[in-house]
């Protein structure tokens, strides 16, 4: 809502505090790296789900064509992906220093390119729809494309791919993909704030508000919501090849394409920090990655339960989420004002303004 | 003195069984003010909706400046200047009343870059002047969603504005506003006429109202015209008359 610039302050704790965490708390640097991601994810689904008000279950589709992309363009630069993927496969695989980093370089940026391109196709269809059909639409995508890919022999099929082995000490690789991970939440983070500060967003604010006023007023709305997908979809591409290659292996059900994990923890952390805020989903994707951190070390066992009472908490009594609220107690503090109730209007309403000419 | 810049000529209507608009006929002359009124149910919203393309029509022809628009689409229609407010007021409710003038730009104009482009001085001081005009200028950071019914109405005729249009449907502009708030609407909407000169097909109930502003009036009953003619032929006819207060 506030189109103030960030305070350099605030960019300059935010950077220190991602470049100190892995030197400070060493042991938990996947943690870390993985709230990078969470980040990541809460602010893209944020462009759709929040500023525009159309609640997309599928997002984690670019994720998943992203990683495949990567895993294709780096494989495929040096052997044949359909005998790399075979499981009778026989040829000893070996990628030098320079062969990974090329691959992986060109793989990443592809992953963007091609979640883009298809966020471009499958824009003609989603758009057709509104609501809950958006929602179920766009999951639809994403449970197809995960079915797809489990049958598809070249690409591993259910059986997945294991990625080409990073050539360096574990300790190198942790940090290198932290600091990936770092550097990719810190640029969707700034390209949105510039983003939202342009005649963009107040474009897809308008839709989310009054989609029929909007098109009545002759705005370009699908123009708009198009891109806006695109954008969500190249930086989720990004990130899927970025994660492809730290996990190592990558599979279609439960890494590339997770609908009931990564997917649904998209949009929770948004509605736990507070929809269509700029820091609403950052806020919630910390709290959430520490609530499940916590959960899963200690409750083992349980941890779905207790992702599932917290949905069920935040859903009914807490639907603004954290900055939401916020927003709502301070309205001041962000730069938003309301207007008192009814002032000098209902004084003069009493009957004593003239009455010029037209009127009873 | 014969120039219309809108020619709605036997225009049909239906959902399923029922008939909205049968055999319409109407003409907007360029720069005048003409008037739409009668009872509840007899088809003057389909009928703009017709007009402004919200859905396709079943047979008949509707002209912008001598230009079929029947086929055309809502958003199309509305960046060649033909423009609508609803009866039911809408506005962007969680944004401030200045960001809801400055995403009402004309879009007609509008390239692909200008998506991203940023906030631009001139239209900042034209969203002033006209929320000044409709008298909003110290509300203008105040979230739209929270201005009282009346002043949500004035914000939307100021969004009109700004959109440049040059013909623009009001859908009962002065339903539900208190009549001190009428007496400025009306003003403003005859100002925006005369110095804008933007033509305007008005939807009213109000008779005083709309007898004092408009040039001429059709007056619609059960999907079908009427009568047309100027306000003090509508006053006197027969037809009218038993329509609105019922033949018996």
């Amino acid at each position: 809502m506030s189109r103030a610039p960030v305070h350099p302050l605030t960019i300059g704790l935010l950077l220190l505090a991602g470049a100190a965490a892995p030197l400070l708390f060493p042991a938990y640097t996947n943690q870390v790296a993985v709230l990078w991601l969470m980040i990541v994810f809460a602010s893209t689904w944020d462009i759709l789900g929040g500023q525009m008000g159309y609640n997309s279950l599928g997002n984690i589709f670019f994720f998943g064509a992203g990683m495949y992309t990567s895993a294709v363009v780096q494989i495929g630069l040096y052997y044949d992906v359909g005998m790399y993927t075979s499981g009778a496969r026989t040829t000893h695989i070996v990628f030098t220093t320079a062969q990974y980093f090329t691959g992986f370089a060109l793989g990443t940026i592809a992953a963007g390119v091609v979640a883009a391109l298809f966020a471009v196709v499958t824009s003609w269809i989603v758009f057709g729809l509104r609501g809950p059909y958006f929602a179920i639409g766009t999951l639809g995508v994403a449970v197809a494309a995960a079915e797809l890919i489990s049958s598809w022999e070249w690409l591993g099929a259910a059986a997945g791919i294991s990625m080409p082995v990073f050539p360096g000490a574990p300790e190198t690789q942790k940090l290198f993909f932290y600091f990936l991970l770092f550097g990719l939440a810190f640029a969707v983070l700034g390209f949105l704030r510039w983003l939202y500060s342009t005649n963009f967003g107040l474009a897809i604010n308008a839709i989310r508000d009054d989609e029929e006023k909007a098109e009545a007023m002759g705005l370009y709305t699908r123009r708009y919501k198009r891109t806006a997908w695109t954008i969500a979809a190249f930086f989720l591409g990004i990130a899927g090849a970025i994660f492809g290659n730290m996990t190592g292996f990558i599979e279609p059900r439960d890494i590339a394409f997770p609908t009931t994990t990564f997917n649904i923890f998209m949009i929770l952390m948004v509605l736990l920090g507070g929809k269509g805020t700029f820091w609403g989903p950052v806020v919630g994707a910390v709290v959430f990655q520490v609530i499940k951190e916590v959960t899963w070390t200690y409750f083992l066992g349980w941890q779905f339960v207790a992702l599932g009472l917290l949905i069920v908490i935040i859903v009914v009594y807490f639907q603004q989420g954290i900055v939401g609220w916020l927003m709502e107690k301070y309205p001041e503090r962000f730069g938003i004002r309301i207007a008192p109730k009814e002032r000098q209007e209902s004084s003069r309403a009493i009957g004593l303004a003239p009455h010029p000419e037209g009127a009873e | 003195m014969n120039d219309p810049i809108i020619e709605v000529t036997n225009v049909c209507k239906s959902f399923g069984g029922v008939i909205a608009n049968y055999d319409v006929s109407l003409t907007v002359q360029r720069g005048a003010i003409t008037g739409l009124i009668g009872p509840n149910g007899s088809g003057k919203t389909t009928l703009f909706n017709s007009i402004v393309g919200y859905h396709p029509i079943d047979s008949g022809s509707i002209r912008l400046d001598g230009r079929e628009i029947s086929q055309l689409h809502v958003q199309e229609i509305a960046r060649l200047g033909l423009l609508r407010t609803f009866q039911t007021t809408r506005i962007y409710g969680k944004m401030s009343c200045l960001q809801n003038m400055q995403i009402s730009v004309p879009h007609r104009k509008a390239r692909l870059v200008d998506m991203f482009s940023c906030e631009r001085a001139e239209v900042l001081e034209r969203a002033e002047q006209l929320l000044a005009f409709v008298g909003l200028y110290e509300k203008r950071f105040l979230r739209a969603g929270s201005l009282s019914f009346g002043q949500q109405k004035l914000l939307e005729f100021a969004m009109a504005l700004i959109n440049e249009p040059t013909v623009l449907l009001l859908d009962e502009p002065t339903a539900g506003i208190n009549p001190t708030l009428i007496n400025g609407l009306i003003d403003r909407l005859r100002r925006a006429n005369a110095e804008f000169g933007i033509t305007m097909l008005i939807i009213e109930h109000n008779m005083r109202v709309i007898m004092n502003m408009a040039n001429k009036i059709y007056c619609m009953a059960h999907g079908e015209m009427l009568a047309a003619g100027a306000p003090s032929e509508i006053q006197n006819d027969q037809n009218v008359i038993d329509a609105y207060l019922g033949a018996h």
